[in-house]
């Protein structure tokens, strides 16, 4: 449906945007498919598909994880004629009290690797992360074409 | 429950992982591996990953513990299939899977079993690759 909607109206339009729940692992599963099926539809490369829904199954997981629980949006931007996709992990956990120190490889206060946030920071093009500790996170990046 | 099946072939294990896996999948397939390994005796483990389109942090380290398990449990593990792309995202995100063995093929990934002394246990005693 939005597919076809796209093609009849073109890229130009106003922007689509949609908001997905991630409440459970389930929906970590739903929202990297949502991201691949939004990169093949924009027809990213299969190398930046796969890091783009990469980045996002390492994000939502942390949402999940960390933040007890959020959401996803996942927004088409454009850039002049580059086009390329936004995703926003917000959640409403304990926040993240030093920000640099949990972009190093290696830290981890859960089970993890503690490759998530810096990991899928390498595979995207933009990445901001604001964190209010007691209050929640929201992490967005982009991936241009 | 949804499970990742288990194959059992001579004293070896073969998992065809074919599905978009959740947590808590990866994880039963974690205990589902080391469980069967400990009831047969397996010697080999052969994971099939040719249709997983990512292999993100928590798969890299399933993939990870498995081999660790299985090789503290007396089982090598190899796996298999990974597509380029994959392959190019996990070295970037900071996995490059230390102590996982992999090869490019099924047919590969078998050889290399063999190779480690993990095929079948009778018959292949005269096998030039074990020496």
């Amino acid at each position: 449906m939005r597919a076809r909607d796209l093609k009849r109206e073109g890229t130009m339009t106003q922007p689509r945007r949609e908001t997905l729940p991630l409440k459970t692992s389930n929906d970590v599963v739903f929202a990297r498919q949502k991201v691949r099926q939004w990169a093949i539809e924009l027809h990213f490369g299969l190398v930046d598909q796969t890091k783009l829904v990469t980045a996002a199954s390492e994000l939502a997981r942390n949402a999940l994880d960390h933040g007890k629980g959020g959401q996803m949006v996942i927004e088409q931007v454009t850039n002049g004629a580059r086009a390329g996709l936004k995703l926003i992990f917000e959640d409403q956990g304990p926040g993240i009290p030093n920000i640099e120190m949990a972009l190093k490889d290696g830290y981890s206060t859960g089970t993890g690797m503690g490759l998530g946030l810096g990991g899928s920071k390498r595979l995207v093009n933009e990445f901001s992360v604001e964190s209010t500790p007691g209050k929640g996170t929201r992490v967005t990046v982009v991936r241009w074409k | 429950m949804e499970r990742i099946p288990v194959l059992r072939m001579g004293s070896l294990l073969l998992i065809t992982i074919q599905v978009d896996m959740h947590d808590k999948l990866a994880m039963q397939l974690q205990d589902d591996v080391t469980q069967r390994i400990s009831d047969w005796g397996s010697t080999g483990v052969l994971i099939d990953i040719s249709s997983l389109e990512i292999v993100d942090s928590f798969i890299g380290r399933m993939l990870a513990n498995i081999a660790g398990m299985s090789r503290v449990l007396g089982a090598e593990t190899v796996v298999v299939g990974m597509q380029p792309a994959v392959a190019i995202t996990l070295v970037e995100l900071g996995m490059s899977l230390p102590g996982v063995r992999t090869a490019l093929s099924v047919e590969a990934g078998m050889e290399l079993l063999y190779g480690a002394g993990a095929g079948f246990k009778t018959g292949r005693d005269d096998d030039p690759a074990e020496a």
